[in-house]
């Protein structure tokens, strides 16, 4: 069977600290005491797969990118 | 046992062409993956500040199967280190032939040196020579490299090199300059030293460059050392060298000191004791919680405020990041200030910062620029407060020092140093 594991990145540069992501995404995003945010470590639970891709959506910057990888047991 | 060192002249001249042939012998081109072989079978390790293994970032680019681009990266950013300007200056042609050699082995289109405006005409003139030899199977470019810290970051080095203006690092989360670089081309920066060791590797072999250090660390390795003699010198020594032996310092001479940076400004402080218990190794500086860095060494002597010249440096590190990441800008910016207010005590206006305030700034920067420059400095400080620890306290709990503000020994450029313009970003 195979697992989509997904992580969120943010590009630091062009990142301008608006904050969407963190409202669209607190569960895993939080911002620190500048505004800029701070992105919990390691894959997202599969259940915050959409919250996931909608703060990368709109983050107004198209600051924040997803890294998938797909892992297949056998 | 000098390998690099051997054979300079007294003074400051470089080797010609014709001396460097002389000392070490013409250096035979066989096949591209006869120097990658043998270049993955030495063990080589990176001089560029991340002591990475040579073979193996060279694999990397040789499977994306495309031509590449060779950067030999000379523009030496860290103000204390010395090697780099000393190989440019005095044994250009080991750093050609490197790269040469690296061009062969990586199938490049095109081959550029990189380096500070002080080198443009000592390599130059060097090329000119090769060129009248007509040895060189590719052309070698010089480019300009700007007078700032974050210069030789290798992304900057793309960017620079792609036509940014200034010496700005870019994101590389997504793809690496080895499989994206200048021109979209795999691109190899790779440190001018570390080319230097590649010259010489392809003269005699992988088995004679393992003849010295160890199996993990083969080879020698060029370290810049300011405060042991009156000016900074470059030291080449072996692998797994005792500390003790490189400085040469007698018990009476050590208790001169109050600590050492190693790695330089994005390296750590160590006491005087670590120091000297060390050997010259990327992994035993690791356990003790240090790094060999940008290969410098420190020495602080007793007699100078340490709040004061980390100060000094915070305040530099700050002026030179890019001025792209939030965290970095703004960080960098509130260590800087928090250092400078307990400096001068009398000046102070309000609460002084404590321990934990630095600590948890340090904590902030680190990881979240796009470049490992708010890294260095989060090591830099976190270290100095470690290992200065009393007389940190001093500061923190207002009884100011003697020599605090003094005249600065860590070096940093002249005060009309210009620093590149970016546009800044992200400050809140």
């Amino acid at each position: 069977m195979s697992e989509w594991h997904l992580k969120i990145v943010v590009d630091p540069i062009k990142c301008d600290g608006r904050g969407v992501c963190h409202e669209l995404f607190p569960e895993w995003i939080s911002l620190d005491k500048w505004g800029f945010p701070i992105i919990s470590e390691g894959d997202i639970p599969a259940e915050f797969f959409d919250h996931a891709q909608r703060a990368v959506n709109e983050c107004p910057r198209l600051a924040l990118h997803l890294l998938e990888r797909m892992e297949t047991r056998r | 046992m000098p390998r690099l060192l051997r054979g300079l002249k007294y003074g400051t001249k470089p080797l010609n062409f014709e001396e460097h042939l002389a000392q070490w012998g013409p250096m035979y081109l066989h096949n591209g993956e006869g120097i990658l072989a043998e270049v993955e079978a030495s063990g080589l390790l990176g001089h560029g500040g991340a002591s990475f293994p040579v073979g193996i970032k060279w694999r990397a680019i040789k499977s994306q199967r495309r031509r590449s681009i060779v950067v030999a990266n000379g523009s030496e950013g860290e103000p204390a280190s010395a090697k780099d300007a000393l190989l440019l200056m005095r044994a250009p042609h080991l750093v050609l032939d490197g790269a040469v050699a690296a061009a062969g082995a990586l199938d490049a289109t095109r081959v550029v040196l990189y380096t500070g405006a002080m080198h443009v005409g000592a390599v130059s003139a060097a090329l000119a020579q090769r060129q009248r030899a007509g040895v060189d199977p590719v052309k070698i470019e010089v480019a300009t490299a700007p007078e700032a810290f974050v210069a030789g970051q290798e992304t900057a080095v793309v960017g620079a090199l792609n036509g940014k203006s200034g010496a700005i690092p870019l994101y590389s989360g997504i793809h690496s300059i080895r499989e994206r670089g200048v021109s979209g081309r795999p691109t190899l920066v790779q440190n001018v030293e570390t080319l230097a060791h590649v010259a010489l590797i392809a003269r005699y072999g992988a088995q004679w460059f393992r003849s010295l250090g160890s199996s993990d660390s083969p080879g020698t390795m060029l370290l810049s050392v300011t405060g042991r003699w009156s000016e900074t010198v470059v030291v080449e020594a072996a692998y797994t060298t005792p500390m003790r032996e490189i400085l040469g310092l007698t018990p009476s001479e050590i208790a001169h000191f109050q600590g050492a940076n190693l790695g330089g400004y994005g390296g750590s402080w160590v006491s005087m004791k670590t120091l000297m218990s060390l050997t010259l190794s990327e992994s035993v500086a690791r356990d003790a919680n240090a790094t060999l860095g940008a290969s410098i060494v420190i020495l602080l002597p007793r007699d100078v405020c340490p709040v004061s010249e980390v100060a000094r440096v915070a305040h530099y590190m700050r002026d030179e990041g890019a001025g792209q990441c939030g965290p970095c800008v703004n960080g960098l910016a509130e260590i800087a200030d928090l250092l400078g207010g307990i400096v001068n005590v009398a000046a102070r206006r309000r609460k002084p910062a404590q321990v934990g305030d630095f600590l948890e700034l340090c904590n902030l920067v680190e990881g979240r620029g796009a470049c490992r420059h708010p890294d260095g400095v989060a090591r830099f400080v976190r270290s100095a407060i470690s290992v200065f620890d009393s007389h940190f306290n001093e500061h923190f709990h207002s009884s100011p020092c003697a020599q605090a503000g003094s005249y600065g020994v860590l070096p940093l450029p002249a005060p009309n140093h210009r620093r590149m313009v970016s546009t800044s970003r992200g400050a809140k």
